[in-house]
């Protein structure tokens, strides 16, 4: 079944590409998809969202949800580029980089450890604890940049963001190894494992002998770094860190996971979907701009495909459901 | 159905067990034994102490006093983890299966099997899952074919059989059965009987409880019934009836 939803997001964005590419051939007898610039443009598009939803998509399947990534990304966002510039004249270019992408990426944990330790030792609701940290996050992260955005005078850093390897930019290198390690990580080890047990029946984890205090504690600092990392390439990409870099893509990534295949009440979801789940988005964002439609119909379009994903999801399982008591 | 001979060293001994939350005397002074391939039946209404017991047994509620006995030895569980490492598991009500799992992650949930991928990565071992889960399922007579599906796959019998599996693969000596029929249809029920049986068989000792007395005499060996956190009788199943069982229930 898992899989049926992995592949239904796959298919979806084949048909979504192949939409797009007749649209574009009707309409101005041009190429969308075997456009090397559409291609890389809509790949840096998904950068930050896919980066928040691989974390979102491990404590989505746990049965929680992070609402403070999108302002952890920003706190990290703002403390890397304060970090370089603070670092730079003392260490170089290089090691200034290197120091301030750490730092603003384990700071981006702390918040997560607090939402961790809410929800597993002090019994929040997750929707209630990080819904707290959304607000405890951007109020810092706009406090340490002043109410401003914060430039970052770091010629190694703007490399990072927008050079190339190859023809293919670091940041989007970044972040398909990073997907690969979380891939593993929910796929092929006992923290993933132990994380769709939790998210299908909590009792049994807990009867199986998995710590689940700990277990989630670390999930959320999980997710805490992954913003993190999204925070730290934001700010390479635009040489400045903002407070509001993570605002909207925080329902971007909750919507990259449940188009790929996600159960919102958790135990269901991979890491294969929530990629193809966050193309859809960004492919349909850059899509109707590259065919001119104004861009307001973004929003209305990720939120019919949202609400289509969960409606085909639910079918499916209805009918899974059917077979199970046969 | 040799199974009161003196002989015979029971695997689990309860002497003189009680239990008090506060003022109340859930259990007063109970005494029983499990001996390999026995099935005892705990029977009694509800709030007559059966659950009480089962859980100072598994190491749910430490008992106010009195001992518990394994294989001869004075034992004392702190919590459920130790009562499954000396070989007591509870198969609850609830099944504690994760129904998103396959059988053989259901199994191994919480000691997954690991290997090293490319000589260094180390990941599940799926197939050491898959094989094991074969090879348990095969020893309850309950053949498998679709080892990578989700236990959500199974019918109510089948899960039951998968549960209990776990305890089997663990190696455990006894198995305390919480109303393992009850929520399932006629058919599905025989075959849980029949698991119990298989379980016998392999000289594991089995706790069950039930409400069902066609059940109880289709499997058990001995009935210990309780009532109100005493003991009200004990009977072997070939001497005594349906009547008499539930006359003891009741009380008069």
């Amino acid at each position: 079944m898992q899989r049926i939803a992995d592949l239904r997001a796959w298919l979806f964005l084949a048909f979504l590409i192949l939409g797009f590419e007749i649209w574009s051939r009707l309409s101005f007898g041009g190429t969308f998809l075997f456009n090397p610039f559409n291609i890389q443009s809509i790949a840096i598009f998904a950068v930050a969202p896919l980066l928040l939803a691989t974390g979102q998509t491990f404590v989505i399947i746990s049965g929680g949800i992070d609402l403070s990534m999108g302002f952890i990304m920003g706190l990290a966002s703002v403390v890397a580029a304060h970090v370089i510039n603070w670092a730079t004249p003392g260490m170089g270019f290089g090691l200034a980089v290197l120091f301030g992408g750490l730092v603003a990426t384990l700071i981006a944990t702390l918040p997560g450890a607090v939402n961790g330790f809410l929800v597993a030792f002090l019994k929040v609701p997750p929707f209630i604890g990080t819904l707290g940290m959304f607000g405890v996050a951007r109020g810092v992260a706009f406090l340490l940049a002043g109410g401003t955005t914060v430039p970052v005078k770091n010629e190694v850093f703007a490399a990072v963001g927008n050079g190339k390897l190859f023809g293919v930019p670091y940041i989007i290198m970044v972040t398909a190894v990073f997907v690969v390690v979380m891939h593993y990580l929910l796929g092929q080890t006992k923290f993933g494992q132990h994380n769709y047990a939790i998210g299908a029946n909590i009792q049994a984890a807990r009867r199986a002998g998995i710590n689940i205090k700990w277990h989630l504690l670390r999930l959320y600092i999980l997710s805490g770094m992954c913003a993190g990392l999204a925070g730290v390439l934001y700010s390479a990409r635009f040489s400045a860190g903002a407070a509001q870099a993570g605002e909207p893509l925080l329902l971007d990534s909750v919507a990259a996971v449940v188009i790929g295949g996600a159960s919102l009440f958790g135990g269901s979801g991979t890491i294969f979907g929530t990629v193809a789940g966050a193309f859809v988005i960004a492919v349909i964002q850059y899509g109707l701009v590259f065919i001119n439609v104004e861009p307001f119909w973004q929003f209305i379009s990720v939120g019919v495909v949202i609400i289509i994903s969960v409606l085909i999801d639910q079918a499916q399982r209805r009918f899974a459901g059917g077979r199970q008591s046969e | 159905m040799n199974d009161i001979s003196p002989a015979s060293r029971p695997l689990l001994e309860v002497r003189n067990l009680s239990k008090n939350f506060g003022p109340v005397e859930a259990l007063k002074d109970l005494t029983m034994a499990v001996r390999a391939g026995e099935v005892v039946a705990l029977a009694g209404d509800n709030g007559a102490g059966k659950t009480t017991l089962i859980k100072a047994i598994s190491g749910v509620y430490q008992p106010s006093s009195g001992e518990i006995l394994l294989k001869g030895k004075p034992v004392h569980f702190g919590s459920p983890q130790e009562a499954r490492d000396q070989g007591i598991e509870t198969i609850y009500q609830d099944l504690a299966l994760a129904d998103n799992l396959s059988i053989g992650a259901n199994i191994f949930l919480g000691r997954e099997p690991m290997r090293r991928a490319f000589g260094i990565l180390p990941v599940l071992d799926r197939a050491r899952m898959a094989e094991a889960a074969k090879k348990t399922m095969a020893l309850l007579d309950f053949h498998v074919s679709r080892l990578d599906a989700p236990v959500s796959n199974f019918s109510g019998g089948q899960r039951q059989a998968v549960a209990i599996g776990r305890a089997v693969f663990w190696n455990a000596q006894i198995l305390i059965m919480d109303e393992p029929t009850a929520a399932l249809g006629v058919p599905e029920q025989r075959k849980v009987i029949a698991l119990i049986h298989q379980l016998k068989a392999q000289g594991r000792g089995v706790i069950f409880i039930s409400h069902n007395l066609q059940d109880i005499f289709a499997v058990a060996d001995r009935i210990v019934v309780l009532r109100r956190g005493v003991q009200a009788g004990e009977r072997r199943i070939v001497d005594t009836s349906h009547d008499e069982v539930v006359k003891l229930m009741v009380g008069g």
